[in-house]
Order: C-alpha cells, then structure tokens, then sequence
C-alpha cells in the first residue's frame, strides 16, 4: 500500500515539473487546466454564445458556438449545397438569379445581425457577397437564407454588410471602382470616369430590403464601414483607398498617397432628400429574390431602376477625411464618439472625434475638396493616434469598458488599447496573420464582452496537416482581465473574414423546430397519403409524394417514358423536431432534398433508359430507414404503360 | 344543514371542472425524446399535450402494430363521459340544493357519493380495458414482433397508474388536474354528508 503511494506521489511530483517544464509562457499546469476549463461545455450543456461566421469563398455562413468552438451548422447562402439542395431544388433556384443569369457561387465577407436601439435583437443575420454584388437576410428563426438581393452599378460589394443602429439601412459599397453605367471604354482613361457608389438598402419591419438610393461616389475603392452609433447615429463611415485612381499594379500604384480618405455620409439627410423627391431616377437592373417560409418557395423579381444621387447635390451630407496610408477597417466605438480607421500599410491608428468632425463641418474646416466634396482638416477632426502599436492595423472591437482590441495582419498579433489615452496596455500573438476579430455585440452600443475571437488567414501547422490546402484558424481569448488570455485554437470552414457573435438567449428560445404542414402553401404539397398522385402534362409528369418514417407514398411508379421531364414534389408528413427525410433518384443530374419536417421540395428527373428505377432515403431517419425506397418503372418513348403510382398496392 | 348543503353543491359542480382539464396524463420519454411526449386525455377525446404529440405517438406505434389513438368519434366513451359528468355534477347540485331547502337530508349526499363511486370504478375498468386492448390487440403484420422472457408477445399496455419501461421508452400515467378536482369534489361531497349528519344527530 505505502508502496503504491509513493509512486502516485512520484508521479503527481514529475507531473508537475513535466508541466511547469513545458509552459515557456510561466504559466502553472494549474492554470493551464483552467483555460480547458473555461472552453469546456459538457456533454449536453449549451454554449453561451452564437458566432456567425462568414464562409469568405464558401460562400455560405457557419453557426460555431463560444467558448467551445463547435461548428453546429453551415448556413448555404450564395453557394449551391448538394447536401440540403439549395440552388438545386426548383424552389430555391430563382435565390441564385441575378441580373447575370444563374450565379452559383459566392465571396461571403461580413456578417452583421440586425439592431435595435443599437443593441442586437436577433431577427436576422445579414451578409454580403463581394463578387457579383449582393446582400442576403438569413432568418434566425430558421437559421435559411430568406431573401437575397442584387446591388446594381456596384462591383466588390466589400463596404458592406453593415446595419444602423435600429436596422433601418444596411450599406453596400463599391471596392473596384468601374464606370457608372458601364459602357466600353479604354480602362487606362479610369481616372475621373470611374464611380464607386455606395448604396443604402432600406429595411422593413418584416426585414424585407429594398434600394432606396445610390450615392455616386468618385471612383476611389470603398473598402469597409460601420454605421454611426449612439450620438453619431444617423451617419456612416466608410474607408476608401486607391484615391491615386491607379487602374494596374494597384499593389504599387495605389499605396503611393500618403493619405486616402474616409467618407462620412449623413444618411438621414440623405433619406430626407430622397424622401422628399431629390435624386435622380436612372436605368439599373438588378435581382431580387425572396424565399416564403409558408410556399417553402423563392421567387425571383428583376427589378429595374434606382435612385442615384450626386453626393455634391446634398448640402451637408457628404465630406471626405483624411486617413494615412491605404486604410482598411474603419470601427465605431460604443459611444459612437469615435470614429477608428486603421491605415493598413502604417504602424498608426487614426482616432477620429465624431464632435470634432461636427465641429469642423460647422466651421467650414476643409483642407480642399475632392471631385467637389469637402475634405476636413486632418489635425482637427483627429481624436487621438495610437502610435506604434504593431504593424498592418486592420480591424477594431469594443468591450465597452473603455478598451479596443485591434488586429495588426503583419505583425500578427491583437493589440488591447485605451479609449481617450489611447496607450497600448496589452498584445497577444494570433496564429497566423489575422484579419477580422470578433467580440459578441462588439460593434454595437453595448458589447457583451467575455470572449474575443481572432480569425487568422494562414493556419500553417496549427493542426494535423491535411495536405496543401488547409481550413484556417480561429483562437478564442478571454478578455475579461487586463491581459487576454489565449484559451483556445480550433480551425473555421471556408475563409471567414468577419463573424457576428451574440448571447445564445437572444435566439435560441425563438428557433423554429419544424414547419407546420398546416401552414405549408406550397402549391405541389400532399398534406396526407391520400392527397398523393401523378399527374402527367405532355411529357412534363408531376409526382405528389408524400414521406414519413419510414415509406413513401407512393413508393411504386409505371407509366413513366424516357424523353419525360418528372418532377418529385415531395412533402415530408413529420411533425416532430429532427426528422428529415432526403430524397435521391438513381441518375437524377441534380443534387438529393434533405426536406425538414412539413417542408416540400422539388427534385427533376429526367430518365434516359429503360428500366426499373430505384429512390431512396438518404437521411437515416429511422430504425428502418434502410426500407425507404421505392421503384419508377421506366418505358420506351412511344409505350403504352399505363401511368400508376401505388403504397403496398393500393 | 345549510353548510354541507352548499359543500355538496360545490363538490359536485368542482367535477365540471373536467369539461376543462384533462382526467388523465400519459408521458412517453425516451433518449430520443428529451422533452418527452405526452398526452392529455379528456373525458371528450384525447389530446397531445404539445400540438402534434398524437400524430408522433401513431408514428413510433404503427412499428409496434398498434392501432392509431382514437379520435373523439371513434369510441363511445368520448360521447357518453361528458353526459355522465354533467348528469352527476347537474344531480348534486340539485341534492345540495334540495338539501339547503331541507326537501331531501344528508343521506342523500351519501347515497349521491355512493353512484358516483360505483361510476367512476366503472369508468376506470372500463379505461383500463381499453388500454389492454390497444396495448396487446396488435396487427399481424407489425413491424416489430416483441416478445417478453418466457416467448409471450409483449404487451404494450402502459400502466393504468404508474410508471412503467416500454422496450426504450419509459411511461408514466397519472391522473390530472380534472381528476383532482373530481377528487377534491367527492372528498367535499363525504364531509357534506358527515357535516349534515352531525348538525341532524
């Protein structure tokens, strides 16, 4: 016995020199074991937060929870998704309609959730797509992509997608200045006939958007935003770089300005006008798609028209301010007295005063104009300079106590500084080359700020390798003491560039667990076994299906012929929480339908030989879920089989 | 006299309380079931105590080869309790105010109980009947053919009251709030006829 206790002495003595021995930070295993601690949610406990994230060239969304870094779900957006078949069922085909025709792919960038009194509700996620410009609302109810909508004369929809404070806009910039209408021309002679319009989208009650004008900037390169909050509410601040109007080796050509410009736009003066019939009506096409939860269907609308205004038409409504070296991120702080942008190619951060802006506008402070916009004085709108915090600053969050966390890309780190004495007080290493950071609520008035999440670029050997093509990296830092600390490492799907975080309280209560059949208006539903049939129209055969555990109805089909076009509508007679049903058809060129309970979708098949034809389940909904299938005979174009359908031969 | 009387009439009219609240609860837990699933049964037909819990217990049943619950039309019970009920709380009421007028004495009271006892034992073999049937009374052609240890098929019956494990689900059946309240009424109804028997004698 008193052998077996020293050795478990023994081993608890090496233990602790092996622990203290491999902590090179001087940290004790003690505290090693509570930063696991502090990451732990146990089996069956929940997280205390949400964290969007923007898939980047995924182009959908991934749902991950804080602090344990588990991935729940990817939310398809802008990015086709055999695995549910959206952007493959034909009710969901018109979300991915644009004024280019069918767009099957998306660069989803910057998540935001929807404010109210500049706190986040929890109605919606918004997030845009910089490549074919576009802004999508995805429902936190259903966690599904419900409208999506095209911005016109736009191209790197970057400057976006960003909400005011009671979600009554949401902005869409222009990264890659183009000609506003495009038309063909020489692209060296880009510099003055290029624009870069800023768009602001109106959002009803129910979220719907829609244009309500388009501010034709000069031709610079929008880059990002955030609205005015608290006393700056009512305006929005944009950076923009590339002033020099270089159109080639913009790596060089662009970086050569010692000063670019942030926009600061009053967009309640802007409302005004165009409320009282101001801006001009000019020619736009565009889409705009809205997915109804009742039908389980889009529709596609091609819109036309939009309201542009001159931004030198709007007296006091528009003003350049000058910003060193290329900026990129450009934060408001809670109080929404300053305005953070950070010049990506400088050691500096440039603290704006929001008063100081106010007061410089009322004194007519301007330094010259660009294109006949007013630019403030520098010196006297500027707040504050944190200088030499690290290299690359791009992008800055709150804990509304008084602290902001930036990323610096190039150094590779997230720098902690004070508000108003603007001193670096803390730096923490990132792994590898951040970008975005998030802290739930960390750009709104009130941040809820425990946890700070670094979204790294390059991920290198964080994990096992996985070959040359590698997810990227996310380290969680707790935030509450003076130091962060770095909890946790897990990698993110896609490339996310930004993240939305909020208390899980905000949303979870409100999540939809299954549609009810009762509400369900799709115009193809079955809403029982006896409401199912096989209607034929020429060669176009349309199949009312019907499934629940564990059989369709009907299972068997004759009477099909090659050459026809048949769509499966099928209606998934569930009402419970988590039971779908999938549907695949054996050379069917489209993706499966994984159909939620009470939901309807559309798959089209068009059979090429002869034969016996089997479908299945995909989802293991069941103990006998390997029954699930059923058989579609298929005869020769010119047969006479009759057409009949049938569940156990009735 | 006029006291029990009135207790008399608040016992039988607190049975009016089932054309409210359900008589019976069933609850169905399983791993798969972290809420559980239940039912409400009324003396008018059956109900699922979330909206659609009827349809999702016809769904794990139909493995088992259980007939699907019935709806109100389909027994006779759901048209005939309610009569019952309501006659019985309707000839209390009248006992107790006969009683409160002096036309008929506590003896009444206890008779009154009495029926209603006789009833309501009814009514429970008869419920329990009913579950025997639906629990043991299994198609043919069920999916699933259980059977206990000794090779008898598995009975499916849940417990009139209790708690019971059913293959992976565990039951528990218990009287509910109409049930109390009938309770409670037919406790008042006794002290009504002991009250009235003391002040008589």
């Amino acid at each position: 016995m008193k052998t077996i206790k020293n050795i478990f002495l023994l081993t608890a003595v090496a233990g602790l020199i092996l622990s203290c021995g491999n902590n090179n930070g001087g940290k004790s295993g003690a505290m090693a074991s509570s930063n696991a601690e502090k990451v732990y949610v146990a089996p069956g406990e929940h997280d205390e937060y949400y964290a969007f994230m923007s898939g980047g060239y995924s182009g959908n969304v991934t749902v991950y929870g804080l602090p344990s870094g588990r991935m729940f779900k990817e939310i398809p957006v802008f990015s086709q998704f055999p695995t549910s078949g959206y952007g493959y069922s034909e009710e969901t085909k018109p979300m991915f309609n644009t004024s280019f025709g069918f767009v099957p792919w998306g660069d989803a960038h910057h998540p935001d959730i929807s404010q109210t009194n500049g706190e986040l509700d929890g109605r919606w996620l918004f997030i845009n797509e910089n490549n074919t410009p576009r802004i999508a609302r995805i429902s936190l109810a259903t966690f599904e992509t419900e409208e999506i909508i095209e911005i016109p004369h736009s191209a790197g929809n970057h400057a976006s997608s960003f909400v005011t404070e009671n979600t009554e806009y949401i902005v869409a910039g222009t990264r890659f200045a183009v000609p506003n209408p495009q038309r063909d021309m020489p692209i060296s002679e880009m510099k003055g006939e290029f624009k870069g319009p800023l768009t602001f989208i109106a959002i009803d009650d129910s979220g719907h958007m829609k244009i309500d004008f388009q501010l034709n900037m000069p031709g610079f390169n929008y880059d990002l935003a955030h609205p005015g909050r608290n006393k700056s509410h009512g305006w929005f601040f944009f950076t923009s770089y590339n002033t020099e109007e270089a159109n080639t080796l913009l790596e060089v050509n662009a970086s050569q300005n010692d000063k670019d410009y942030i926009v600061a736009v009053n967009w309640q003066k802007l409302a005004e006008f165009v409320a009282n019939g101001g801006g001009k009506k000019v020619p736009a096409t565009y889409a705009h798609n809205v997915y109804d939860e009742k039908t389980h269907t889009a529709t596609s609308t091609m819109m036309e028209g939009v309201t542009s205004i001159d931004p030198r038409e709007v007296e006091g409504a528009v003003y350049y301010i000058p910003i060193p070296k290329s900026p990129h991120g450009c934060d408001v702080d809670p109080s929404g007295e300053y305005i953070i942008g950070s010049g990506k190619l400088s050691t500096d951060l440039s603290i704006y005063s929001f008063t100081k802006i106010q007061e410089a506008i009322a004194n007519k402070d301007y330094e010259g104009d660009a294109y006949g916009i007013p630019v403030l004085n520098y010196e006297n709108t500027l707040a504050g300079v944190v200088t030499q915090a690290g290299l690359g600053p791009l992008h800055t969050e709150f804990d509304g106590r008084g602290n902001a966390y930036t990323t610096f890309f190039i150094s590779s780190e997230v720098v902690k500084w004070k508000l108003e004495t603007w001193e670096v007080v803390d730096r923490q290493p990132t792994y590898y080359s951040v970008g975005h950071l998030m802290i739930p609520g960390g750009n709104s008035r009130t941040p809820d700020a425990k946890y700070l999440v670094a979204m790294n670029k390059i991920t290198k050997d964080r994990y096992l390798p996985t070959g040359p093509e590698l997810e990227h990296s996310a380290q969680l830092y707790d935030i509450t003491g003076d130091k962060m600390e770095l909890l946790y490492d897990f990698p993110t799907h896609g490339e996310p560039h930004y993240a939305a975080g909020i208390a899980a309280s905000k949303i979870k209560d409100n999540v939809k667990k299954y549609y009810d059949l009762e509400e369900n208006n799709h115009p193809y539903v079955a809403k029982s076994e006896s409401e199912t049939k096989v209607v034929r129209n020429g060669n176009e055969v349309h199949v009312y299906m019907t499934m629940i555990r564990s059989h369709f109805s009907p299972d068997n089909i004759e009477g099909i012929k090659v050459g026809d076009k048949v769509y499966f509508h099928i209606t998934n007679l569930e009402q419970d929480f988590d039971v779908p049903h999938g549907f695949s058809m054996i050379g069917a060129n489209t993706s499966e339908l994984l159909i939620m309970p009470g939901q309807t979708k559309t798959s089209i098949w068009e059979p090429k030989r002869e034969g016996v034809w089997p479908f299945y389940c995909t989802d293991f909904c069941s103990a006998l879920h390997q029954e699930m299938q059923g058989y579609v005979r298929v005869s020769a174009k010119n047969s006479d089989t009759e057409l009949k359908w049938s569940l156990d031969d009735e | 006299m006029k006291s029990a009387s009135i207790l008399m009439i608040v016992g039988s009219a607190l049975l009016l309380g089932l054309f409210i609240f359900p008589l019976w609860n069933i609850v169905l837990e399983a791993p798969q079931y972290p809420d559980g699933i239940g039912m409400n049964i009324h003396i008018d037909g059956l109900q699922g105590r979330d909206k659609h819990d009827l349809q999702n217990i016809d769904g794990l049943n139909h493995y088992i080869g259980m007939r699907k619950l019935p709806k109100a039309n389909e027994m006779w019970e759901f048209s005939t309790f309610p009569l019952v009920i309501g006659g019985m709380a309707a000839l209390g009421i009248l006992i107790g105010i006969l009683g409160f007028f002096k036309v008929l004495n506590y003896k009444w009271f206890l008779a009154w109980l009495i029926l209603m006892t006789v009833l309501g034992i009814l009514g429970m073999y008869d419920f329990n009947a009913w579950m025997v049937d639906y629990g043991t009374n299994l198609d043919p052609k069920a999916i699933m053919k259980m059977t206990d240890a000794d090779g008898n098929p598995l009975s499916y019956k849940p417990p009139l009251f209790g708690t019971k494990d059913i293959l992976n689900f565990r039951a528990h059946s218990y009287p509910s709030l109409g049930a109390y309240l009938m309770g409670l009424g037919m406790f008042l109804t006794f002290v009504a006829f002991w009250l009235g028997k003391k002040k008589t004698t």
